[in-house]
């Protein structure tokens, strides 16, 4: 079955992403990503009932730890690859 | 014989004895580097004078012997995805062209701890999404062997800077076949060992649960010290798992005798290149010859392997590239009204186009409505060809198969057609799903110049028996340089005289 992703999905699926496309791009989005659903639809063939789905491959478990400061001051450092700072804060755009 | 011919091995044993220094061995090393780089562009960042610095701590702390491992002094470059504290580390993307880390990765610590000299930063696929190295921002990587030819991916830069004694080793990461492809390209030795074997921790992230670090090294010897040295139980990685058995260059045997090893009869069939089969084969027969027993077995879902990696980790990388959104780090696009247009904006310039179409699919596959039938019956999926692997294992020690179906292909043929291309990742691909281990090295050299490579696959924390054999094959069938084969263009001495 042929996916077809509607100019609609793609605007959902874009804001979902947080970028911006031209029209040009959104076309494009649809039919490779209408492409590859095709693709991965495969999996649909695969009989999965009872199936656990599996996220790790070790059992995981929470990793505890004591709650020990042991980094050291690196404010400078972590604030000179900020696009825009001041008074030791990140700038960020008006967000109203 | 040119310092750049030996092994890592052969270096820090050299160095070791007086024969030579860290710091000559790094000048040439950056000699090597300024000669090749315009053809091949392997790095994205070289950083001389630090690598010159580092050489000499390095050979004082040698010489007063406080440093005293087998990768003492040695030069090695290391993935761009791979933090390192002081020195640009971009991803091969726009997004993170400016980007200096505040610390290093813990693998490239573990190196310097062994006695490193970090000489620069490979170019790779933008986030590690592609399997030529294309993707990049910052240009192309070609194929020492035949620069037409691209090296692979998404390790390409490190692949091809070692093939091209551009750097003695180098860490790569493998998160579909990411260091065995091109290591398999480039003909060299490239492992992606059990998952959290090696920590994570600094690795920037693309597909959390699939993404390990490993070696890509000259041969077998090197790249067992190489995955000792960078092995190391984290605590500030909570996938990091404490394993006892990691003295892995004690698995340096020839002994394959009585070793079980199974060839998936799918594996075979059509879109396989014929020379590569028959030196994949022709390997299988060497193994026999030194007493090991090879059969053919039928591996199920290997057609479900690719549709389910490209769904969890276009899923995954959604969620671990939302972090790049032009506050704290990385490109922000100017004149953007307001926040959220800045985010979109940003991440819209920022990011290649593979890079967007992953994202998206990932975030589809994620999305209310959608995520039962695609992401979670991937891992369902997943679940399943676990279960395959576990099933062959009760037979065999490994599994045995080309690293790629072709060899590399050329520069330009493959982005045209993501499908096809992600198809080039079938005998990859499924061993990060299942967590195991693998090693690529060397069987052939195809008519076409380039270098055709085996996989051996183990079962987790199997390292060992796969440098056994691997180690066997090579002392049997030789390197491809014991072999008198060489890159393209070969290694060339300081002095511009050409070395054999």
């Amino acid at each position: 079955m042929a996916n077809v992703i509607d100019d609609e999905t793609i605007e959902y699926v874009a804001i979902l992403a947080k970028l911006e496309l031209t029209d040009e791009e959104r076309a494009q989005a649809g039919k490779d990503m209408g492409r590859m659903l095709d693709y991965i639809d495969k999996l649909a063939e695969l009989d999965t009932d009872g199936v656990e789905p599996m996220s790790h491959i070790f059992p995981v478990q929470n990793v505890f730890r004591e709650d020990e400061v042991k980094n050291s001051d690196i404010r400078e450092q972590l604030l000179a690859n900020a696009p825009q700072q001041k008074e030791g804060m990140f700038v960020v755009p008006r967000t109203f | 014989m040119s310092l750049l011919k030996m092994t890592a091995a052969e270096l820090a044993a050299a160095i070791k004895e007086g024969r030579t220094t860290a710091v000559e061995a790094v000048q040439e090393t950056l000699a090597q580097i300024e000669e090749k780089e315009r053809l091949y562009h392997a790095y994205v960042t070289v950083d001389k004078e630090k690598a010159l610095a580092q050489a000499a701590a390095v050979q004082e702390k040698i010489e007063k012997g406080e440093l005293t491992g087998p990768l003492a002094g040695v030069p090695v470059a290391i993935k761009d995805n791979l933090c390192t504290e002081g020195m640009l580390t971009t991803c091969s993307s726009r997004i993170l062209a400016d980007f200096i880390p505040s610390y290093s990765a813990e693998a490239v610590l573990n190196l310097q701890k062994a006695g490193a000299v970090i000489v620069g930063k490979t170019n790779m696929d933008e986030f590690a999404m592609g399997s030529t190295t294309e993707t990049s921002a910052f240009g192309v990587t070609r194929n020492p062997w035949n620069p037409e030819h691209v090296p692979g991916g998404s390790s390409g830069g490190s692949a091809a800077a070692v093939a091209a004694g551009e750097c003695f080793y180098a860490l790569g990461s493998d998160t579909g076949g990411s260091i065995r492809q091109p290591a398999s390209f480039c003909g060299v030795v490239g492992m992606k060992p059990t998952y959290g074997t090696v920590s994570r921790c600094g690795l920037i992230a693309y597909a959390s649960s699939l993404d390990q670090i490993g070696p890509l090294a000259k041969d077998v010897t090197d790249c067992a010290l190489i995955l000792e040295a960078v092995t190391s139980h984290d605590h500030k990685d909570s996938t990091s798992i404490e394993r006892k058995d990691t003295d892995f260059a004690a698995a340096l045997r020839e002994d394959v005798k009585g070793m079980k090893i199974g060839i998936p009869k799918d594996y075979f069939k059509e879109g396989l290149d014929v020379e590569v089969g028959e030196a994949v084969l022709n390997a299988a027969r060497v193994l026999e010859e030194k007493g090991a027993v090879v059969e053919y077995f039928d591996l199920s879902l290997v057609d479900y392997a690719v549709p389910a990696y490209y769904t969890i980790a276009a899923a995954e990388a959604s969620s671990n590239l939302e972090r790049f959104d032009g506050i704290k780090y990385g490109y922000r696009s100017a004149g953007s009204k307001g926040l959220h247009d800045m985010y979109k904006k940003s991440r819209s310039e920022g990011f290649g186009e593979e890079v967007r179409r992953r994202i998206m699919l990932g975030a589809f596959v994620l999305s209310s409505g959608y995520y039962d039938a695609y992401y979670l019956k991937a891992l369902k999926v997943k679940a399943l060809i676990k279960k395959a692997f576990d099933e062959a294992f009760e037979k065999y020690d490994m599994i045995l198969s080309p690293a790629a179906p072709t060899m590399a292909p050329k520069l330009g043929e493959s982005l045209a057609d993501p499908i096809k291309m992600y198809l080039g990742d079938i005998y990859t691909i499924a061993v990060n799903l299942a967590g195991l281990p693998a090693i690529s090295l060397p069987c052939g050299y195809c008519r076409a110049g380039l270098p055709v490579g085996m996989q051996l696959i183990g079962d987790c924390f199997q390292e060992k028996k796969l440098i056994r054999a691997a180690y066997t094959y090579e002392k049997a069938a030789g390197t491809l340089s014991a072999r008198g084969l060489f890159p393209a263009d070969r290694i060339t001495s300081v002095t511009g005289k050409e070395e054999r």
